[in-house]
C-alpha cells in the first residue's frame, strides 16, 4: 500500500531510459550503414559484389535506421518524459508503454534483417512489408493511448505546447502510416499497393512529405519546445505566435507532397496546389524557429558555457535554413534544377543532420543525467568535441551536396549546338566524385561524434543508477 | 478535363483550396488580436513542471508580413496556372505545352543546321567530320546506354562494329531499326527438335558451322535436327536478315558462345527489343546518326 503510494508520486522513468539508451545505440548503428554507403559512392567495390550489401538494399536500412530507429527512440524517450512532466502526472497505462519499446525494437530489428535481404514495398521511407506495417500500426495505437491517457489525466489545466506537437504528430503518424501502407499480401512479405499508378505515387508523397513534416519537424518542435525553455531557463518567448504557427503548419503541410512530382505524369492542378502551399508553409515552419531562438533572448551568454544549449540553437539554425530552402525548392522552375540530384539529399541531411540530429543529442543530454541522478553528463568536454564534430561534419556534408547537385542539374540540362545533351550521364557521376569524398569525410565527422557520445552515455549510466522523480505540487496559477 | 471523374471534384477542390489559403490568413489575423492576461514577470501565468512558462511577445510584424506575402502570391499563382481543379489559369500554361513548345522551338533552331545534312548521302556524311562528330554525340546521348560508348555493344546488345547485321546493315535498314526499333524473337524449339539428346547434338552441329569446339560425333547426329532450325537461319545456317535470324556460322554470339547458351536458347527461346526512337529524334537526326553508325563497319 505504502509503495503504490510511492508509484503515485514518482515519474515512470524506466521506459524513458530504455528508449533513450536505444536512440544513441540506434543512431550509431544507423549513422554507420550511412558512411558506409557514402563510401559506396565513391568505391562501388565497397558493395563486396553480395546482394545484401549493396547501396539498394542498404540505402534503405540507413533511412529506416536513422528516421525510424534513433529519431523514432528520441522521439518516444523524449514526449514520455515531457508529456509526464508537463502533466506532472505519472504515465497512463505504463505496462502498455513497455510494450511499446519492446515492440518497437521488434519492428527494428525486423527491418535490420528483412531490408538486406530484399523485402520491401519499393516505397520510400515505407519500405517495410506488410507484417511489419501492422506491428508498427498496433505499437503507434498503442503510443497513442499512452500518451494521449497521461494528457487526460493530467494534473495541470492548461495543455502544454509540446504537446500539441507530439500530439499533431501521434496522430497523424498512424493516419499516414495506415493509408500508405495499405496493400494485398501476396504471400509473407509481399504485397501490392493499394493503389495504381499516379495515384500510388501521390499517396506515396503525401505519406513522404508528411513523415518529413510530422515525424521529423512536428515530434521534434515538441522536443524543442520542452527542452529549450529548460535548458536556457527562460520563458517560452510568445503564446500568439506558438498558437498560429502550430496550426498553420500543421494544416499547410498536408498539401505540400505534391511538390515531389513536379513535371510528371501528376495533373498539373496537383503540383501547383503542392507548390504553393509549400510557399505559404515558410512563415508557419519559421514561428516555430523564431519561437525557439527569441526564447534565448535574456540567455544569450549561457551559449559560451554550455554546450546543451549551442546544439540545440545550431539546430534551430539548421531548422530554419532547411525551411527555407525547402519551399524554394517547391518552386517548379528551382525543382526542374534541383529534381533528382544530390541537391535533394544535401537538403534533406540539413534537416537531417542539422535540426533533428542536434536537438535529439540536445535532448538527451539533457535527460541522461537526470534520469540516472546525476548533476551532469560523465564530461562535458566529451560534449563540447562532439559538437564541434557534428556541426563541421553537417557543414562539410552539405556544402559538397550542394555543389555536387547544382554541377549535376547543370550537367544534365547542358545542351549543345546540334540538340544533343553536352555530358552522357556517366560524365556527370565521375565530375560528383570529389565532393562525394568531402560527403563521407562529413559523414564520418558526425559518425564519430555520435560514437563519442555513446561513449559519454554509457559511463554517465554506468557511474550513477536509475533515479526517482518525484512528481512537483502543481503550482497554483497566477 | 479529364483529370475528374465528377463535376463535384473541381468545386470541391477550389472550394477546399481557397478556404484553406484564407483560412490561414483568417488564422493569422485572429491570432494578432488574441489579449492574454499577463502576470507580474511578463508571462501568461501559466506554470508546468515547475518552471516552464510561457511570454506572449506580439507576433514579429517581418513574419506577418513574410506570412501575408506567401499568401497573396498563392492566390495570383492560382489565378495565373492550373490549380483550382478544372480551371486552366489565366496564362493557359500546362506542363504538356510547354514541353511541346521547347521541342518545337528546339527543332527549328535545328533546322538550318541539319539541312545540309538531309541533301547529302549515307556515305557522304560518314566521311563528313562535322557530320560524324555529332552522329557520335546523338549516338552517345541516345545508343550508348545499350550499345556502348565503344559501340560493341555487349551480351544481348548487339556490336554495331563489326559488320554482321542481325536485321541488315545497309542504310535504309539502319533507319528502319532506328525509327520502329526492332523485336527479336526465337520460339522455344527444344519440343520441335527432339528429347533432350537431339536438343545437345543440334547444339553441337550449330558449334561445327562457325568452327567452334564441338562433338563431332554429336555435330553429325544433329546435323538432320537442324533442319527444324533451318526454316528461320536457313539451310546453311547463315541467318535470314528479312525476319531478324542471326547468322550461325560466323562465331558471333549475340546471348553467349560455348554448347549450354545454345542449348539454352534452344529450350527457352529469346525476346530481345530494341525500342523505337521515332518518338525521341528528328527524322535529319536519324539520318545523321544512321550515317554514323553505318560507318562504325563501312571505314
Amino acid at each position: 500500500m505504502q509503495d503504490l503510494n510511492v508509484k503515485s508520486t514518482t515519474y515512470n522513468d524506466g521506459v524513458i531510459r530504455q528508449f533513450s539508451i536505444m536512440a544513441v545505440v540506434w543512431g550509431v548503428v544507423g549513422m554507420l550503414v550511412g558512411v558506409i554507403i557514402a563510401a559506396q559512392l565513391v568505391w562501388p567495390e565497397l558493395n563486396l559484389g553480395l546482394p545484401w550489401t549493396s547501396f539498394g538494399r542498404l540505402r534503405p536500412l540507413h533511412t529506416n535506421a536513422v528516421i525510424f530507429a534513433f529519431g523514432g527512440c528520441t522521439l518516444f524517450a523524449t514526449s514520455y518524459y515531457v508529456v509526464q512532466r508537463t502533466c506532472q502526472t505519472r504515465l497512463f497505462m505504463p505496462k502498455l508503454a513497455t510494450f511499446t519499446f519492446w515492440a518497437w525494437q521488434l519492428v527494428i530489428l525486423s527491418a535490420a534483417v528483412s531490408l538486406p535481404l530484399g523485402f520491401t514495398q519499393g516505397k520510400e521511407y515505407a519500405e517495410l512489408e506488410w507484417p511489419i506495417d501492422l506491428l508498427i500500426a498496433v505499437t503507434w495505437v498503442c503510443y497513442a493511448i499512452v500518451f494521449f491517457g497521461t494528457v487526460g489525466t493530467r494534473k495541470v489545466k492548461h495543455i502544454y505546447v509540446a504537446n500539441w506537437f507530439f500530439g499533431a504528430f501521434i496522430i497523424t503518424v498512424a493516419l499516414l502510416h495506415i493509408v500508405n501502407s495499405a496493400a494485398i499480401p501476396a504471400g509473407f512479405m509481399k504485397s501490392y499497393s493499394a493503389y495504381a499508378g499516379v495515384q500510388d505515387a501521390m499517396v506515396q508523397w503525401w505519406y513522404g512529405h508528411n513523415a518529413v513534416g510530422f515525424f521529423l519537424t512536428a515530434g521534434f518542435l515538441g522536443i524543442m519546445y520542452y527542452f529549450v525553455p529548460k535548458q536556457a531557463g527562460r520563458p517560452v518567448y510568445s503564446y500568439s505566435l506558438s498558437i498560429v504557427h502550430f496550426w498553420a503548419l500543421i494544416f499547410t503541410y498536408m498539401w505540400a507532397g505534391p511538390h515531389h512530382l513536379h513535371y510528371t505524369a501528376l495533373p498539373d492542378w496537383t503540383q501547383s496546389l503542392g507548390m504553393v502551399f509549400s510557399l505559404v508553409l515558410l512563415a508557419p515552419s519559421w514561428g516555430g524557429m523564431i519561437n525557439g531562438i527569441m526564447t534565448m533572448s535574456g540567455a544569450w551568454h549561457k551559449l559560451r558555457t554550455d554546450p546543451i544549449l549551442r546544439f540545440m540553437i545550431v539546430s534551430l539554425s539548421f531548422y530554419g535554413m532547411s525551411t527555407f530552402e525547402g519551399p524554394m525548392m517547391a518552386i517548379k522552375t528551382v525543382n526542374s534544377l534541383s529534381h533528382y540530384t544530390d541537391w535533394t539529399v544535401g537538403h534533406v541531411h540539413s534537416g537531417a543532420l542539422g535540426w533533428v540530429g542536434l536537438v535529439s543529442m540536445g535532448a538527451i543530454y539533457f535527460m541522461i543525467p537526470r534520469l540516472f541522478g546525476q548533476k551532469q553528463m560523465h564530461s562535458i568536454k566529451a560534449i563540447e568535441l562532439h559538437f564541434w564534430l557534428a556541426t563541421i561534419g553537417i557543414v562539410l556534408y552539405i556544402s559538397a551536396l550542394w555543389i555536387s547537385g547544382v554541377m549535376e542539374g547543370l550537367m544534365w540540362r547542358a545542351i549543345n549546338a546540334d540538340g544533343t545533351l553536352t555530358y552522357t550521364f556517366v560524365e556527370s557521376v565521375k565530375a560528383k566524385t570529389p565532393y562525394y569524398i568531402i560527403r563521407l569525410l562529413g559523414g564520418l565527422l558526425y559518425l564519430s561524434g555520435m560514437s563519442i557520445m555513446l561513449w559519454n552515455v554509457i559511463k554517465t549510466a554506468t557511474n550513477g543508477k536509475a533515479a526517482i522523480a518525484s512528481i512537483p505540487p502543481v503550482a497554483a496559477h497566477a | 478535363m479529364s483529370d475528374f471523374t465528377s463535376n463535384f471534384w473541381p468545386v470541391f477542390i477550389t472550394a477546399i483550396s481557397l478556404l484553406g489559403i484564407f483560412g490561414c490568413a483568417l488564422l493569422l489575423w485572429r491570432t494578432s488580436k488574441i489579449k492574454v492576461a499577463t502576470s507580474s514577470d511578463g508571462t501568461n501565468g501559466h506554470v508546468w513542471d515547475e518552471d516552464l512558462r510561457e511570454m506572449n511577445n506580439p507576433l514579429p510584424r517581418w513574419w506577418v508580413g513574410m506570412f501575408i506575402f506567401t499568401i497573396i502570391f498563392a492566390l495570383f499563382y492560382l489565378a495565373a496556372y492550373p490549380g483550382l481543379g478544372s480551371y486552366a489559369g489565366k496564362l493557359g500554361w500546362s506542363q504538356n505545352g510547354q514541353y511541346d513548345k521547347e521541342v518545337a522551338d528546339a527543332n527549328k533552331a535545328l533546322e538550318p543546321l541539319y539541312a545540309k545534312y538531309t541533301a547529302m548521302t549515307t556515305e557522304e556524311l560518314a566521311k563528313n567530320l562535322d557530320a560524324k562528330a555529332i552522329g557520335e554525340r546523338l549516338f552517345m546521348n541516345n545508343c550508348a546506354q545499350c550499345h556502348g560508348s565503344d559501340a560493341k555493344g555487349s551480351r544481348g546488345f548487339p556490336n554495331l562494329t563489326d559488320n554482321d547485321w542481325i536485321h541488315g546493315g545497309s542504310p535504309e535498314k539502319i533507319k528502319e531499326t532506328i525509327i520502329g526499333g526492332r523485336i527479336g524473337m526465337m520460339p522455344p524449339m527444344a519440343a520441335a527438335v527432339g528429347n533432350a539428346e537431339d536438343v545437345k547434338n543440334v547444339a553441337n552441329y550449330v558449334l561445327s558451322l562457325s568452327g567452334s569446339m564441338h562433338d563431332s560425333g554429336r555435330a553429325g547426329a544433329g546435323k538432320d535436327k537442324f533442319t527444324t532450325c533451318a526454316a528461320c537461319h536457313g539451310a546453311d545456317g547463315k541467318g535470314n536478315q528479312a525476319v531478324g535470324a542471326p547468322n550461325l556460322t560466323d562465331n558471333i554470339w549475340l546471348h553467349g558462345a560455348g554448347e549450354a547458351a545454345i542449348i539454352k536458347r534452344v529450350n527457352e527461346g529469346k525476346i530481345n527489343q530494341m525500342p523505337a526512337q521515332q518518338a525521341r529524334l528528328t527524322p535529319e537526326q536519324i539520318h545523321v546518326v544512321a550515317s554514323y553508325v553505318w560507318g562504325l563497319s563501312n571505314k
